[in-house]
C-alpha cells in the first residue's frame, strides 16, 4: 500500500509541478485555445455557436487529450524505472493503475474547469454548460485510459508520437458519440452511456498497459 | 540473508534472429559471486536481464530465492530532481534497508551533489547513485551489469570492497563486466563459451 502512495506522490508531483512530462497545464491551454478559434472560424453568429458549441468543447477535449499521450510511460521505460519496479515485485499493472488515476487528476478536473471560459466564449450557459460538465466528468477518464493505453501501447515505437495521435481519434468515437449526443437528445442516457465506457476502458487499461509493457521489453 | 540462492539451468537466449548463448547452468549459493565475462554483444547483459525476470529466456529456467538488486546502465533516477530527492523516491519503494540511502551515499561519495539535478551529474555519480540505492535496498542477489563503467580507480576498489562485503555476509553477486574485478573467492564463467 506504501508502495502505491509513493508512486502516485511521484506521478502527481511530475504531472502538476512543471516536470518534463509537461505537466497539466499544456492541454488546457490547447484546450481552451481550440475553443477560442471557433468563433473566429465561423463567425459570431451566437444561434449557430450555442447549437455546435458542446460539440466543440468536446473536440478540444479530445484533441487536448493527444498532447501528454508521448510523455506518459516512454521515458519511465528507457531510464529503468519498469526494470527497478519488476525486481523488487511492483507489478507493471499496479504501476499503470497508479498513472491512470494521476493522469485523469492532471487532465479531467483542469478541463472541466477550463471548460467554464470555454462556455464563455461561445456563449454556452444553462442546461448546455451543464450537459457538457456532467459529460466531461463522465467521459475524461476514457479519454485518459485510453491515452495511457495507447501510450503503452506505442511505447517502443520511434514514430510513437505521431500513430498515438492517431489511434486515438478512432478509438474515442464512441465516448464523443455518446458525450456530445447528450446535448442534443437532452437525456441523462447518453451521459450514463459516456460513464459505462470511461469505467470498461478504466478496467482494461492497467491490464493492456502491463502486457504492452512486458512486451516492450521484451522487443 | 539465509537462505539466498541463484540456479541457472541449460539457459539459452535469443536476440532477434540469433541465439546467443546455449546450455549455460551455474549455481550460486549464500556467499558466493560470479563474474560473467565476455566480448561486447555475447549476452552477459542479456543473461542478466533473464535472472532479473526481465527477459524470456528460450528454453531454460531460473531458480532465484531472495529479493533482488539491479544496476545496470540506466540509473532510473529522475533526471529533473535533485540527486537527494530521486534516491528518496527509492527510499520510501524500498521501505528502509540495511542502511539508509543517506549512509550509502556517504560511503559512496555522493553527499557533496545530493541537491544537484540527475541531469547534471556526470556518468560515474550516476553510477554510484545507482549503487547508493542497491546499497540501501534490501537485496541479497545483486545483478551488476558493468558496475566499474564510468567509475574512477579509487571507486571501482570501493566497488569491489562493497560485493566482497556483501558476499562476506551471506549474499549473492553476479557480474557482468568485461573489465578485471578484483574479490577473493570470485568464480568467473566466459559467455563465449556457450555461443552455438
Amino acid at each position: 500500500m506504501s508502495a502505491v502512495g509513493t508512486l502516485l506522490r511521484r506521478d502527481l508531483a511530475q504531472m502538476f509541478g512543471g516536470g518534463r512530462r509537461g505537466g497539466a497545464v499544456l492541454p488546457v491551454l490547447f484546450f481552451v485555445a481550440t475553443a477560442m478559434l471557433f468563433p473566429f472560424a465561423v463567425g459570431p453568429d451566437p444561434v449557430l455557436l450555442a447549437k455546435a458549441g458542446g460539440g466543440i468543447v468536446w473536440i478540444a477535449a479530445l484533441l487536448a487529450a493527444i498532447l501528454p499521450l508521448d510523455r506518459l510511460l516512454a521515458p519511465d521505460l528507457e531510464q529503468g524505472f519498469f526494470d527497478q519496479f519488476a525486481v523488487r515485485g511492483i507489478a507493471e499493472e499496479a504501476v499503470v493503475a497508479v498513472r491512470l488515476v494521476a493522469h485523469w487528476l492532471s487532465f479531467g478536473p483542469p478541463l472541466m474547469l477550463a471548460a467554464l471560459p470555454a462556455a464563455a466564449l461561445l456563449g454556452l450557459h444553462g442546461d448546455t454548460l451543464r450537459t457538457v460538465e456532467w459529460g466531461l466528468l463522465g467521459g475524461t477518464p476514457g479519454l485518459a485510459a485510453i491515452g495511457l493505453m495507447i501510450a503503452a501501447l506505442t511505447v517502443s515505437l520511434r514514430a510513437g508520437a505521431a500513430l498515438a495521435g492517431l489511434l486515438l481519434i478512432p478509438l474515442a468515437v464512441p465516448l464523443l458519440i455518446f458525450g456530445a449526443g447528450a446535448l442534443s437528445t437532452g437525456g441523462q442516457s447518453g451521459l450514463a452511456l459516456t460513464a459505462a465506457i470511461s469505467l470498461l476502458l478504466c478496467a482494461i487499461t492497467p491490464f493492456a498497459g502491463g502486457a504492452a509493457i512486458r512486451a516492450a521489453r521484451e522487443g | 540473508m539465509e537462505g539466498c540462492r541463484l540456479a541457472v539451468n541449460d539457459l539459452a537466449c535469443r536476440r532477434g534472429d540469433r541465439v546467443l548463448f546455449r546450455g549455460l547452468s551455474f549455481e550460486l549459493n549464500a556467499g558466493e559471486a560470479l563474474q560473467v565475462v565476455g566480448p561486447n554483444g555475447s549476452g552477459k547483459s542479456s543473461l542478466l536481464r533473464i535472472v532479473a525476470g526481465l527477459l524470456r529466456p528460450l528454453v531454460g529456467s531460473v531458480d532465484l530465492q531472495g529479493p533482488v538488486g539491479l544496476v545496470d546502465e540506466r540509473p532510473a533516477l529522475d533526471e529533473h530532481l535533485p540527486l537527494g530527492r530521486a534516491l528518496a523516491f527509492w527510499g520510501r519503494i524500498d521501505g528502509g534497508g540495511f542502511i539508509s540511502w543517506e549512509s550509502a551515499s556517504d560511503r559512496l561519495g555522493v553527499t557533496g551533489v545530493l541537491d544537484v539535478p540527475v541531469q547534471y551529474l556526470s556518468t560515474g555519480q550516476r553510477k554510484r547513485a545507482a549503487l547508493t540505492r542497491l546499497l540501501s535496498q534490501q537485496a541479497t542477489v545483486w545483478l551488476l551489469d558493468e558496475p566499474l563503467n564510468g567509475l574512477d580507480t579509487a571507486m571501482a576498489r570501493e566497488c569491489e570492497r562493497l560485493v566482497a562485503h556483501h558476499c562476506g555476509v551471506g549474499g549473492i553477486a553476479l557480474i557482468a563486466s568485461h573489465q578485471p574485478f578484483d574479490v577473493t573467492g570470485l568464480k568467473a564463467i566466459a559467455i563465449e563459451d556457450y555461443a552455438p
